[in-house]
């Protein structure tokens, strides 16, 4: 008894205060870290299970963005003769498209995850957020397993990388915010109108050729590059072949536009989540 | 080690049921609303309003002026019928959702155990799932690693603990899926109907279990139908009606309330379907006590005395009448004209028949008393099935039960109280439900429960 009461005076009693909430609400991120476990427990359950029962396993990972790399090289590269910044085609597509599948999946992932979680939103409490975010972490697997070839092929090229691959992580991290930005907006809506289901594949599919992966940015004359960077897509491609094959297209303001795209899609897009997290409950 | 834990004022909760959808007319106006809705609804979504926010809505309160408080270490039950806001009320206390008007407060460390094995999935194994469901649960890694040992020997399903969930029958999955829960140890739990899974001795199991849980002095919400459980574990409970508490108080108090409420209308009238032959209708059918005031409940053990108001429309020759006393299981218990030869000898016009039950030992449950009532030829119906119901009351110790399982014995095992006495080994007798042992050894107790006596 008498220690009980020590561990009550010790440890803060949290209290929980339980009303309903008007308008446009702040994310808790102390919260949040609370239930970083959680996070972890989820990511790791859909690494685990994402090839189960499968031939090819984890290799689905590797044949996403290489094939894709082997139909773009011959009718982009070979058959319509698109520049690539004087680096062997197949590598500056496939160098594209890594950080791209990573994107694509991470996207399509967590726009599903709140539907997909259900039966958890509707019987158990915690921050919502934590099925978007660890959708799109748990993609992180299928990155490192895709850039295992991306350095075979590097070798294979003899192409050996600057000190400017020690920005990889930081246009990764770029390629996460993206993705997560966007995800939020969708899983949000996705929990009211299933349309995004239906949305969603078309809407990466558009993006992709709306992002330079098949073809460079530096087609396009100065002023329009910039620009282009309203795509944050366009920042962390360039900005991947630029770390690691050398490439001139050094990050400049294009990269700084898609960086501020990008944390604007991801505050957004957790405002919007938030203020529609209530529902989510009484709606899925 | 007291205060108020939970504190909940005015809390309701309303629902939207689906849409009142206008009909359309026309195959115009039909076309013109299926254009203009999806612009409506989009333009809602970007603003951040809840689907269906217009007024378009049919809605429900779910939960209506919601107010009570808990103090540390109280074990409330809540009970109602079906749809009477029970989950909802766990719902908003475990935030999954929020109330609509009203505010709660909850003081201390929760925990919400709305379905066992939330999160389970197919594909991982055992192992696997007990980290990833206790994780869902909010423990901590470190609290499921050290529990570990304890939760799969709580399941036993030691075997099988690599194989991934997909190959356990349901059975094993749902015992896997409680040893997790029940190893989770907040100040207050809130638990929702999750013990009705499982076999029956899981079932005990899992009621021994939340009895530690009572007794550790945590504060603890129980939703449950079983209302020997309710009665056994709670101090107090909370009865819901429509949304609404109808009754807030001592358990045994509530349930009896509720129980009376339950077994609905004393008074039946519903003129059966009766196979051809309409000349008899049933106006009503009476349950009365020992004291004649017209009933739903009764104590185990009381008089029940069946009164059927019937209406001949001709002169019928020797109708005959049975009742039968019906629980879950099946009939306990019943009168029967036709095999104790003490049918009328014709009935005419407005008349009442009646049976009494003397010394009914029934376990608290609600029953149905079905009534027929046959041709002379003994084959064919003028009424039949008719029935209502009525509710026995009383907690294991008015029955005299002292067994520390006492709590269980409602919805378990059976429903008739007689007279029996074990002999044990050494040579003594325990009575029980007041049999009469004519050894001078005998231990007095022989009115052991029930007043009105066994002969």
């Amino acid at each position: 008894m008498s220690r009980q009461i020590a561990d009550y005076h010790v440890e803060e009693v949290p209290c929980i205060l339980i009303r309903p909430s008007k308008g446009w609400r702040l994310i808790n991120l102390r919260e949040l870290r609370a239930y970083r476990e959680l996070l972890y427990f989820l990511a790791w359950r859909d690494i685990k299970v994402r090839y189960k029962q499968t031939v090819l396993g984890a290799a689905w990972a590797i044949i996403q963005p290489f094939f894709t790399m082997v139909v773009f090289s011959l009718f982009f590269g070979r058959l319509a003769k698109v520049p690539s910044d004087g680096i062997p085609y197949p590598i500056f597509s496939y160098s594209a498209l890594v950080p791209w599948t990573f994107f694509a999946n991470g996207l399509t992932q967590s726009s599903a995850s709140l539907v997909a979680g259900a039966a958890l939103v509707k019987k158990v409490y915690f921050p919502r957020l934590v099925l978007p975010i660890s959708a799109v972490l748990s993609g992180v697997v299928d990155f490192a397993l895709a850039f295992v070839v991306l350095v075979g092929m590097m070798f294979f090229y003899g192409i050996i990388p600057t000190v400017a691959a020690v920005w990889l992580p930081f246009f990764l991290l770029l390629a996460l915010v993206t993705s997560l930005g966007v995800g939020l907006w969708l899983t949000a809506m996705n929990a009211q109108f299933r349309d995004v289901r239906y949305a969603v594949p078309f809407l990466v599919q558009l993006w992709l050729f709306a992002t330079p992966i098949a073809y460079p940015s530096s087609l396009l004359s100065e002023p329009w590059r910039t620009l282009y960077g309203i795509n944050p897509m366009t920042g962390v491609v360039e900005g991947f072949r630029w770390a690691l094959l050398g490439t001139q297209t050094a990050p400049g303001p294009m990269i700084y536009v898609s960086a501020l795209v990008s944390l604007g899609l991801l505050v957004s897009g957790a405002f919007y989540f938030r203020r529609l997290e209530k529902t989510f409950a009484d709606v899925i | 080690m007291s205060g108020i834990v939970i504190r909940v004022e005015n809390l309701s909760k309303r629902y939207r049921i689906g849409s009142l959808r206008p009909s359309y007319k026309t195959l115009r106006e039909s076309l013109t609303e299926a254009a203009q809705a999806p612009l409506r609804r989009a333009a809602k979504l970007l603003r951040g309003e809840a689907y269906g926010a217009a007024g378009l809505e049919e809605t429900i309160w779910a939960l209506k002026d919601v107010s009570f408080r808990v103090d540390q270490g109280e074990v409330v039950g809540i009970i109602g019928r079906n749809g009477a806001g029970k989950t909802t009320l766990l719902k908003i206390l475990s935030r999954i959702t929020e109330p609509t008007e009203g505010c709660a407060e909850i003081h201390g460390r929760m925990g919400a155990l709305l379905e066992v094995g939330t999160g389970f999935h197919p594909e991982l194994t055992g192992r696997e799932n007990i980290y990833l469901n206790g994780a869902i649960l909010g423990m901590r890694k470190v609290e499921i690693e050290s529990k570990f040992d304890e939760i799969v020997a709580f399941s036993g399903v030691e075997q099988f603990i690599d194989t991934p969930i997909k190959h356990y029958s349901s059975g094993m999955a749902v015992r896997l899926a409680f040893s997790v829960a029940a190893h989770l140890e907040p100040e207050i739990l809130l638990v929702d109907e999750v013990l009705a899974v499982g076999d029956a001795a899981f079932q005990r199991k899992c009621m021994g279990k939340m009895q530690d849980v009572a007794r550790e002095g945590r504060t603890v919400l129980f939703v449950s139908h079983n209302m020997g459980a309710i009665q056994s574990m709670c101090q107090r409970a909370i009865w819901l009606n429509g949304g609404k508490v109808m009754s807030d108080g001592v358990s045994r108090q509530v349930v009896q309330q509720y129980m009376g409420s339950a077994s609905g209308d004393s008074v039946l009238y519903a003129p059966q379907p009766s196979r051809g032959y309409t000349d008899l209708i049933i106006e009503k059918m009476v349950l009365k006590n020992s004291q004649g005031q017209i009933t739903k409940t009764v104590s185990s053990g009381e008089e029940l005395h069946i009164e059927i108001y019937y209406h001949a429309l001709k002169r019928l020759p020797k109708p005959y009448f049975w009742i039968a006393i019906r629980s879950r299981f099946g009939s306990l218990c019943g009168a029967n004209m036709l095999f104790d030869g003490a049918c009328p000898e014709c009935i005419e016009g407005r008349g009442m028949i009646a049976c009494t039950f003397s010394a009914l030992r029934l376990l608290p449950q609600i029953y149905t008393i079905r009534l027929g009532i046959r041709h002379q030829n003994g084959i064919n119906n003028y009424i039949e099935n008719a029935e209502i119901s009525f509710a026995v009351t009383g907690a294991a110790q008015d029955l005299g039960m002292e067994g520390e399982m006492a709590h269980n014995f409602f919805d378990d095992f059976y429903c008739l109280l007689v007279p029996y006495a074990w002999h044990l080994p050494d040579g003594k007798i325990v009575p029980v439900n007041g049999f009469h042992v004519c050894q001078e050894s005998a231990s007095p107790t022989s009115d052991l429960g029930m007043q009105n006596g066994d002969q």
